[in-house]
């Protein structure tokens, strides 16, 4: 019993020291500094950026290629949180960006809705359901509000319905300029994430 | 010299890893769309395979046989093929990341091949030494290989032909696979 229990340690010792010892020669050099800004995207991949998707853009923001005041969904909070990661500047949205409105859905007419399909092959994240020559609907909880259904409708029936605000959905607002004392909290980020992006 | 080629020739014909054994059926199925990929995921396989049979063997015949502790041949199989198949994915990662997001999920999955299992564990009921087993991890894994290519190449023609309804997809695939067995049945004549 006690053998047995030595022995398969031994292997797993063994295993691990090899795979330890790879893990360090294999090691991919990749960009830290993506995966985080791409974590405080939206991943609604909706394209507003004019990037195909949230990991391109992060990959461009990351490159200097790109501002990081592209993302509508992300909405000014995710302007806010890349400008702190990046240590720069508060952006307000840019006028070439789409400006960010407030928080809304797709709604399908169904009166006039001819079943095409079209929409649900354009949604980012499977928010309509529906099938060819059949009535579509949106799944209000999981709309994103990214309109990309809007502009493939061949009958223009889709319209946005901005949202209420309820208990559910407020969310505080932040104060319109930055506060410069709040930037003392988030400087050790700033340090951190400029020695990573500098390696 | 002749053993050896004759373990070759029997794995990678006669007695087929997965035609004839029956095994490995998994990557037979889902790698076979493409016929890139399967190439490149033959290529992984052969790798693991060649690896895991040899070192398997080692573990085997200088671990686990002096200690009496045979009955902890398939846990112990196991792990070492799990950490050759982490091994070769940084390798892979690392010399050929279009490879590697090719492979995808699969690469993990060779783990869990039973083809990789399979082999270390008939060496041992075979008694094969330690070239031996080397040569027969290859020959099977070669015989894998070649069986996923041509299988991924008539699925590839499959796509553009006139399947019935009810047969097309996956139902096809398995009809085409039982013949491609049946067919390989025809080189057990090749050895007498």
């Amino acid at each position: 019993m006690l053998t047995a229990l030595l022995v398969m340690s031994f292997i797993a010792l063994l295993l691990g020291a090899v795979l330890g010892f790879s893990a360090l020669k294999f090691r991919v050099e990749g960009n830290p500094l993506v995966d985080k800004i791409d974590a405080i995207l939206p991943q609604t991949q909706c394209g507003q950026c004019s990037f195909p998707g949230c990991k391109p853009y992060a990959m461009a923001i990351a490159a200097g290629e790109a501002d990081i005041n592209r993302c509508p969904p992300g909405g000014e909070e995710g302007i806010r949180k890349l400008a702190d990661l990046l240590g720069m500047e508060f952006k307000p949205f840019g006028e070439d960006t789409a400006a960010q409105k407030p928080k809304s859905v797709a709604f399908i007419d169904e009166n006039t809705c001819i079943g095409c399909t079209l929409c649900i092959q354009a949604c980012p994240v499977d928010a309509i359901s529906g099938a060819a020559k059949q009535m579509h609907t949106v799944v209000a909880a999981e709309c994103t509000g990214c309109e990309l259904c809007v502009a493939p409708c061949p009958v223009d029936c889709i319209i946005m319905i901005p949202l209420k605000e309820t208990i559910s959905t407020w969310k505080f607002q932040y104060p319109a300029p930055p506060d410069p004392a709040s930037g003392l909290a988030s400087s050790s980020d700033k340090i951190t994430a400029m020695s990573g992006h500098s390696q | 010299m002749t053993s050896y080629l004759l373990i070759l020739i029997s794995t990678v014909f006669v007695n087929n890893i997965v035609m004839v054994k029956i095994l490995g059926l998994c990557p037979f199925m889902g790698v076979s769309k493409k016929l890139e990929v399967a190439i490149s995921m033959g290529a992984a396989t052969t790798f693991v395979l060649t690896l895991g049979s040899g070192s398997s063997y080692l573990i085997d015949h200088f671990l686990l046989a002096p200690f009496h502790l045979e009955y902890l041949r398939t846990l112990s199989f196991i792990v070492v093929i799990a950490g050759i198949v982490q091994f070769t994915e940084m390798v892979v990662q690392k010399t050929s990341p279009v490879l590697h997001q090719v492979l995808g999920i699969y690469l993990p999955l060779i783990t869990t091949n039973c083809a990789v299992l399979g082999i270390p564990l008939l060496n041992v009921q075979e008694k094969h030494n330690f070239i031996q087993s080397l040569f027969f991890g290859l020959g099977g894994a070669i015989g894998f290989s070649l069986v996923l290519v041509l299988f991924a190449g008539i699925r590839e023609r499959l796509d553009g032909a006139d399947v019935p309804g009810i047969f097309k997809g996956s139902a096809i695939a398995m009809i085409t696979g039982g013949l491609m067995s049946l067919s390989f049945m025809g080189f057990s004549g090749l050895v007498k």
